[in-house]
């Protein structure tokens, strides 16, 4: 998986938490959870949906530094080492 | 002979669009089995049926709007000859006010639900995939079920992409209301409970300031050394206290019917979930207080998707005994909550923040939460309110004893 793919797999993660995002419209640098509305219940289903689909564990203390869409992909991208 | 009747849809909601059944004639049936999607206001609900049996006969059509109480299918007992429930189902339908509703209208839907494909078996549609094919033109009887025998929004997108010419031939399931509509219905059956509750509660409020230190440590300390799938929100735990709580205050955990309190048949904690095309829903969290925090926390995230996905069980929606809000998720201090009748009681927390708090003569940074009850006073009073909300507050202070499943 290459850093586009990854991005994408997370961006198709987040439309099956909140179906209604236009993945398009996304703002790679501005906070996620107000640009998606994602309540914390959401952003926990969303984070469990992602440790299934790219296979990153991302731990509590780590979650909430990574507020924007940028910031998850550089983390994962990391993790993964691609 | 079982009658398998439309259920309560919640309040200000008196009739439901039958989309499809999920069973045919000859099914057997489990108690607890989802044998129809009904659509209402507020979503395309799954229904489930109560008895045990076996589907004698399917009395109303798919696409048809029914009141609460309509005549849906008639199932065998165990046992039961089919011949005597032809004639108990004949009788019934003769005294009925409805004539239409007789054994031979049953015969097309009977005939329709046998020409399904024989392959597709005993599957199961989610509402959202079904939504999703109605939207794309799809018939969704073709769509090939996932692994587990479900249709999901995914085996849709996945046929849409197989064949983006939009399938012929009349799909028996018939279409959801498309969402704009779905909105201005839901803010109309909104509307109506809202004014309903201010014109006939006579709301009380009452807020205290709780100190979460405890609690977020507890949590933390909890969550460092487990992966995301075993993850713990800070809601479970407030809502753990409330069920806790009310145990020890009944009086708000039920309902105002007829003039007299109706206490609750278990403590069923109605979610506030806004939905993101506007309005909300306030699926039920059953029996919080017997089951652990895990438990609640892993029901909350299914009630969560599942709102979100427009699929929720109809018991989900008509169960709760009172409704907690959590509008501090999304930034505000504290919210005063409008009762949602008959209901008694609405709890509300707000964001958690630090604030400058004394202990033991000191001032230290605390992490604070506004806790917020309105109620109904003619259900209680003041005093009993503020009893509740400090319960609530001290089951906080001891997240340990706080998390446990009491029978």
């Amino acid at each position: 998986m290459n850093r586009d793919e990854l991005k994408q797999a997370i961006v198709q993660t987040l439309a099956t938490i909140a179906p209604e995002i236009e993945a398009d419209a996304l703002k790679a640098d501005a906070p996620l959870r107000e640009q998606v509305d994602l309540d914390s219940a959401d952003w926990l289903n969303f984070l469990v949906a992602l440790h299934a689909r790219v296979g990153v564990d991302i731990p509590d203390a780590h979650a909430a530094r990574l507020t924007t869409l940028a910031k998850l992909v550089d983390y994962c991208a990391r993790k993964l080492g691609v | 002979m079982i009658e398998f009747r439309l259920p309560s849809l919640g309040a200000d909601m008196d009739e439901g669009k039958l989309l499809q059944w999920l069973v045919k004639p000859g099914d057997k049936v489990k108690k607890g089995e989802v044998v129809c999607v009904v659509d209402t206001a507020k979503a395309a609900l799954d229904v489930e049926c109560w008895n045990d049996g076996i589907v004698h006969a399917l009395l109303v059509e798919p696409g048809t709007t029914i009141p609460v109480g309509t005549l849906l299918a008639v199932l065998r007992e165990p046992g039961e000859a089919p011949a005597a429930v032809d004639a108990r189902l004949a009788q019934l339908t003769a005294e009925g006010p409805k004539p239409a509703a007789t054994a031979p209208v049953a015969a097309p839907v009977a005939a329709a639900a046998v020409t399904q494909p024989a392959a597709a078996g005993r599957r199961r549609v989610s509402p959202a995939a079904r939504k999703r094919a109605a939207e794309l033109g799809i018939d969704i009887d073709r769509v090939a079920p996932g692994a587990d025998g479900t249709v999901s929004l995914e085996d849709v997108e996945r046929a849409a992409r197989a064949a983006p010419a939009p399938a012929p031939g009349a799909a028996p399931a018939a279409a959801p209301v498309a969402p704009a509509a779905r909105a201005a219905q839901m803010r109309k059956v909104i509307a109506a409970a809202m004014a309903r509750s201010k014109r006939e509660i006579p709301h009380y409020y009452l807020a205290e300031d709780v100190p979460l230190a405890a609690a977020t440590q507890w949590l933390a300390r909890r969550n460092a050394e487990r992966s995301v799938t075993e993850r713990l929100l800070l809601a479970p735990l407030l809502l753990k206290a409330v069920a806790s709580a009310l145990r020890r205050y009944p009086e708000f955990n039920g309902y105002w019917r007829d003039g007299a309190f109706e206490p609750g048949a278990g403590i069923h904690i109605g979610v506030a979930i806004s939905l993101r095309a506007g309005g909300l829903v306030t699926p039920a969290l059953h029996d919080v207080d017997r089951v652990d925090v895990d438990a609640v926390n892993r029901a909350l995230l299914d009630l969560t998707r599942r709102a979100r996905a427009g699929s929720l069980k109809l018991a989900e929606l008509t169960d709760a005994t009172i409704t907690v809000t959590s509008l501090g998720d999304q930034g505000v201090a504290s919210v005063w909550g409008v009762i949602f009748p008959p209901q008694v009681a609405i709890v509300g927390f707000g964001r958690v923040v630090e604030r400058p708090w004394v202990v033991d003569g000191a001032v230290r940074p605390m992490p604070i939460v506004t806790a917020t009850l309105s109620a109904d006073h003619r259900a209680s009073d003041g005093h009993r309110g503020a009893l509740l909300l400090a319960a609530i507050r001290d089951r906080l202070q001891a997240p340990d004893e706080l998390v446990k499943g009491n029978e």
